[in-house]
């Protein structure tokens, strides 16, 4: 018997409904984005005008695919540029970070340890205009004072993996530094004792129990910086990742289903993602079910 | 002493590139931004310094006008996402069964992975003038022409609860997983009523949780651009629009600046009067989450 269960039958069913429909509304509008993905008609609306894939294969206009459309794969390709730099950079950064906090002990820790939670709790619009304000205003004292033209201080790729990286680096530090916390350091002790040096050590029995947290952590960077909008769109120049060109694309063309189409595959995309990293964190054994 | 040496080497590494990454990204920048909001432009390359800007940010209705309704709005979204959200948390952690309970968490999750553009653009689908809803409507015969639901306030609080509602059921359901079911039952069994067990134990119990998870969402809703710009057109009136709009229409970066500090101070304040009243602090509720 569930004591934290409501008691009655009818409790339990209005309980189970509430339920239901929130997982509803939570489906609704990625539903509706991918469905009329499908759709032969030259907007997402209905009436349904019969099952199509022209929008992901086509290659002539007006109803040009995403596979033939050049600005929403070159907005794709530096996507994934972007991510892949920003994750392995966050990754890095977030563990050292995690042995930081976690082992050592220093004074004003407490201080900085705040301070790493902090671009957290800043708007995401605020990180990407003060990253800009800086770079520029570095770029402009170069240029007045050595006549030196910083060219990737100024918006452009440069500057949006800086400040995805931002705030991304505590995320990733939280994820592994949670890991390390759980880490047996018996296990190290027995490794000196029997004779491997410190490198090894970390090598060969430290940093193989951080993997599933770094792998995880490094692909939350990855999904967040794909998707990410505020702080890249104060820094982005004329490359621009995917979800840029997609707001271009809905502020200047208005809603085409080329979109839904694109919505489809970040979907599909991003829950196989996100399943590896619930796989690849589950594997070891239960005890990290958390976080 | 080669010993501590060496540790001191390890700590000196390590601390090198987190001091990188907060002084470089984090402080100088915000310091740059504080210092841009308190220079005027009095002439081509001449600056003067004072609180002008402020005093233009003041007396300047609709800036201030906006900057306001961000703020009730954001706390009217951080309220509803509360009362929507605590429901199911419990629900996933106390009443589900074991096996399903992870896959609902996990089902949870799903709609966090997609870009935030993509919730936008199947609210978009769902409600405009030729959208699911409308024709939905239509269809059963309940209005006669197209109804516009986009471009309005409810649009922009539901598309709002949909972005930012896993934030605050992820950390409620983490406090609350580790709540023995025996605290309760002891509630029951001194005679608490349904009501009373639910007020002095579970709530008090998942504070750290409701406290992160408010924290994170009121961020969130403050600082998002997309879902009230796209799901409130063009008269959404949300602050980050005057910030994007000084910056990078006007190119008038000091005034952008000062926006950016004025938006900064207000929902520092905001996290900071939230903390205090509950007695939490940024480490143990927004770390956890």
């Amino acid at each position: 018997m569930n004591v934290a269960a409501p008691q009655t039958p009818a409790l339990r069913f209005a309980y189970r409904a509430y339920v239901t429909l929130f997982f509803l509304y939570l489906a609704a509008p990625l539903a509706a984005a991918s469905v009329f993905a499908f759709n032969a008609s030259m907007f997402p609306a209905l009436p349904w005008n019969g099952f199509t894939l022209d929008w992901f294969f086509s290659d002539t206009e007006p109803m040009l695919g995403l596979f033939h459309d050049r600005r929403l794969l070159q907005g794709l390709g530096n996507s994934f540029y972007i991510g892949i730099i920003v994750s392995l950079l966050s990754v890095a950064v977030g563990t050292t970070n995690a042995f930081l906090f976690e082992r050592h002990d220093f004074p004003g820790k407490q201080v900085l340890y705040v301070l790493m939670i902090v671009p957290l709790v800043i708007p995401g619009v605020i990180l990407g205009i003060s990253i800009l304000v800086f770079a520029s205003f570095i770029a402009n004292e170069a240029r007045a004072a050595m006549d030196l033209r910083i060219n990737f201080l100024r918006p452009g790729l440069f500057l949006v993996i800086l400040g995805q990286f931002s705030f991304l680096a505590t995320i990733t530090t939280l994820v592994i530094a949670a890991r390390l916390r759980k880490f047996d350091t018996t296990l190290e002790e027995a490794a000196l004792n029997l004779g491997a040096s410190r490198a090894r050590v970390l090598f060969t029995v430290t940093l193989p129990f951080l993997r599933p947290a770094m792998i995880a952590a490094g692909v939350v960077a990855f999904l967040v910086s794909f998707e990410n909008f505020n702080t890249t769109l104060m820094l982005v120049g004329s490359d621009s990742p995917l979800t840029i060109t997609m707001y271009d694309r809905i502020a200047k063309v208005g809603s085409t289903p080329v979109l839904n189409a694109v919505s489809v595959l970040l979907i599909i995309g991003s829950g196989a993602l996100a399943l590896i990293s619930v796989l690849v964190q589950r594997e070891p054994k239960r005890a990290d079910v958390e976080s | 002493m080669v010993q501590k040496d060496a540790q001191r080497l390890a700590l000196f590494l390590l601390l090198m590139p987190f001091a990188l990454w907060i002084l470089l990204l984090i402080v100088l920048p915000h310091l740059g931004i504080g210092y841009l909001s308190i220079r005027e432009k009095i002439g081509p390359r001449q600056y003067e310094f004072g609180p002008g800007n402020y005093i233009d940010f003041i007396s300047e209705p609709i800036y201030w006008n906006t900057l306001l309704r961000t703020a009730t709005m954001s706390v009217l979204v951080t309220v509803l996402t509360l009362f929507i959200g605590f429901p199911v948390a419990y629900y996933i952690a106390k009443v589900a069964g074991r096996r399903s309970r992870a896959g609902l968490f996990l089902l949870c999750l799903i709609p966090l992975w997609v870009s935030d553009l993509v919730r936008a653009f199947g609210w978009i689908v769902l409600l405009r003038e030729t959208g699911v809803v409308s024709g939905f409507l239509q269809w059963t015969g309940l209005v006669s022409g197209p109804v516009e639901f986009l471009y309005n306030d409810a649009a922009v609080v539901i598309g709002l609860i949909y972005t930012v509602v896993l934030f605050m059921i992820v950390p409620i359901v983490s406090t609350l997983d580790g709540m023995d079911d025996a605290l309760i039952e002891a509630g029951y069994n001194l005679g608490g009523s349904r009501w009373t067990v639910l007020r002095r134990i579970v709530i008090p119990y998942a504070m750290p949780g409701i406290v992160a998870g408010c924290i994170v969402v009121f961020m969130l809703t403050a600082g998002s651009y997309l879902t009230p710009i796209l799901l409130g057109g063009k008269n959404s009136m949300w602050f980050t629009e005057q910030i994007y709009d000084q910056f990078i229409t006007r190119y008038n970066w000091e005034s952008g600046a000062t926006f950016g500090v004025v938006l900064l101070a207000f929902t520092s304040f905001v996290v900071w009067l939230g903390l205090k009243l509950t007695g939490q602090n940024l480490a143990n509720t927004v770390a956890k989450g």
